[in-house]
């Protein structure tokens, strides 16, 4: 590994990110859109991914690829310690206790699609209650719904204001005897807002309810430490933090996966396999059924090398500055109206222009090198709560820079011209 | 080289700033509604058929400009035709908007102002949408039709 030397080069604890250099790491960032720079702001969509990880999975493919857990041979044992030490690495990432509580999925995705299938299965009934947010992704809201469909149980949702903060006096009334899991959104990826989880979780605890939180837009902007936070369960995705596609991770409270069913049946997690019965093998093979995405496990294991390399204190100052000049540049547009205005959030600003729709915005803003994403972010309930059919969302990692938001600025001013507004 | 202006005609900001035909038809013989999931275009197309002839065509409904133009631009197509000239006119238009060869806009009068489409593929649904949306009213399906 040569992580280590890069590692010390990007940036001090105190010092600001070298945004050059940083830049360079990220090769896709050169690539010219009809012979404009390219000014990707669609990262909380999908993340770039630097040289460091694109280089540890060809690595893995060229010299260490072959199946894990199961060969006695050199290749095996090779992918096999890979694979293991990605999961370590995870671990320290998110300050787990145990490298057992870390299981590999697909993504964020298949991390509640494994809780709502598995810890529900046969724990919910009719009267029993589900708590989520007004803020959640569709993938923290349909699992659960089918999960109440199948079980009787109720989803209960805890509603925000006109700034897209959540209530928590109205979340704490929905608290109680009948509450039998929690599951919340970490930092929302249509609003940016960052949720007080650590106090959600508590006050959850004081019922004795398990937590769900849904990390996937938090990990790629600040450090995550499960044991400080409380929660039962912590799901992410590798690739919106920098990582490959197809891999993600479920945290799980030992205990908790312990006393969990299988969520999928195959091999690699039984322990013996007969006609008439199977027993299964503890967590985290339990909950691996199959070969996993072992290339993809490695390659988060890079980036994690690679995000604490760089450092969170320059990664978030760097973030913030980009959010606040954002705001400030999309407030010189008077046609612009931002939605979500939370004090504390992740560098993500959804926005509605008068006179042209979000769809349209995308299209012409892409003319000018600058993908950002439109449409409903996979969180139709936040639309209709703003009441808007649509957002443009432009959403910023440590690898944008200030001059990409006076691009982004400027190509909604000609999109004003195109549609002869101005 | 692409350009975006080709895509955002002036007849198609027109149609989008002053819809024609947007409104809704208390008496329709058919309705149907349409979306587009992607980007949260709505269309609901209301006919008034007389002797296989579309005698009335509205729209109601919101989204982008390309939608609600061609929604726009649809109605005042197809107003006076039977359906299987609507029919056709559909075929023409989705050729030349989303057809494997350049199509030519012989016969589509207006309706050549999304020729540019074409280059915009990510776009080619919300062209298509209020077409789609009419062909269900035509056939008089009930249930929402979606270009997902």
């Amino acid at each position: 590994m040569t992580v280590v030397s890069q590692k010390a080069s990007r940036s001090s604890p105190d010092s600001s990110l070298d945004i050059q250099r940083v830049r360079e790491d990220f090769p896709i960032l050169n690539t010219l859109v009809r012979g404009k720079p390219l000014v990707y702001l669609d990262n909380a969509a999908t993340s770039q991914k630097p040289r460091h990880v694109i280089d540890r999975l060809s690595r893995f493919l060229l010299e260490e690829n072959s199946n894990i857990h199961r060969g006695v041979y050199y290749l095996s044992e090779r992918a096999t310690a890979a694979y293991e030490l990605a999961r370590e690495k995870v671990r320290s990432f998110l300050n787990a206790p145990d490298p057992r509580e870390i299981v590999f999925v697909r993504g964020t995705t298949e991390a509640i699609n494994l809780v709502a299938c598995s810890f529900g299965r046969g724990r919910l009934g009719p009267g029993d209650e589900i708590v989520i947010s007004a803020m959640e992704h569709h993938s923290n809201i349909v699992p659960w719904q089918l999960l109440c469909e199948s079980s009787g149980a109720t989803l209960r949702v805890a509603p925000m204001d006109g700034t897209g903060t959540l209530l928590l006096d109205e979340y704490k009334k929905l608290l109680g005897a009948k509450t039998k899991l929690v599951a919340l959104v970490h930092v929302s990826n249509s609003l940016g807002t960052v949720n007080p989880v650590k106090e959600m979780v508590a006050l959850a605890k004081e019922w004795e309810v398990p937590v769900l939180l849904d990390g996937a837009q938090a990990a790629p902007h600040q450090p995550i430490d499960v044991q400080d936070l409380g929660c039962d369960f912590y799901a992410l995705s590798g690739h919106k933090m920098f990582g490959p596609t197809g891999i993600g991770v479920l945290y799980g409270r030992l205990e908790m996966l312990g006393g969990m069913p299988p969520y999928q049946g195959g091999g690699e997690m039984i322990r013996s396999v007969t006609f008439e019965r199977s027993t299964y093998a503890p967590p985290p093979a339990k909950f691996e059924a199959g070969t996993p995405d072992i290339a993809g496990a490695i390659g988060l294991g890079a980036t994690v090398d690679y995000l604490e390399g760089i450092g969170w204190g320059s990664i978030q100052r760097h973030e913030q500055r980009l959010l606040s000049y954002a705001l400030d540049q999309l407030s010189t547009v008077p046609e612009i109206r931002i939605i979500g205005s939370a004090t504390s959030r992740a560098s993500v600003v959804s926005f509605v222009m008068d006179g042209i729709h979000a769809h349209d915005l995308g299209t012409i803003v892409d003319q000018e090198g600058v993908a950002i994403r439109t449409g409903h972010h996979c969180t139709q309930p936040v639309m209709d709560f703003f009441g808007v059919p649509a957002t443009a969302r432009a959403s910023f990692a440590f690898y944008n820079t200030l001059e990409e938001v006076d691009v982004l600025v400027n190509a909604l001013k000609e999109a004003r011209r195109v549609f002869g507004l101005c | 080289m692409l350009d975006v202006r080709d895509l955002y005609q002036q007849t198609i900001l027109d149609h989008n700033r002053s819809p024609r035909n947007r409104r809704e038809i208390d008496d329709a013989d058919r309705v149907a509604s349409g979306n587009n999931p992607l980007c949260g275009d709505k269309v609901t197309v209301y006919l008034k058929i007389k002797d296989d002839v579309i005698t009335d065509v509205s729209f109601s409904g919101s989204g982008c400009a390309i939608s609600q133009a061609s929604a726009s631009l649809m109605t005042t197509s197809v107003m006076g035709k039977s359906s299987a000239e609507a029919e056709q006119l559909f075929a023409r238009f989705h050729a030349m908007v989303a057809g494997e060869h350049q199509g030519d806009c012989e016969g589509l009068g207006k309706l050549a102002v999304f020729s540019g489409v074409r280059q915009f593929p990510a776009r080619v649904k919300c062209a298509n949408l209020a077409w789609h949306t009419l062909r269900a009213a035509l056939e008089a399906e009930t249930k929402p039709i979606s270009t997902e």
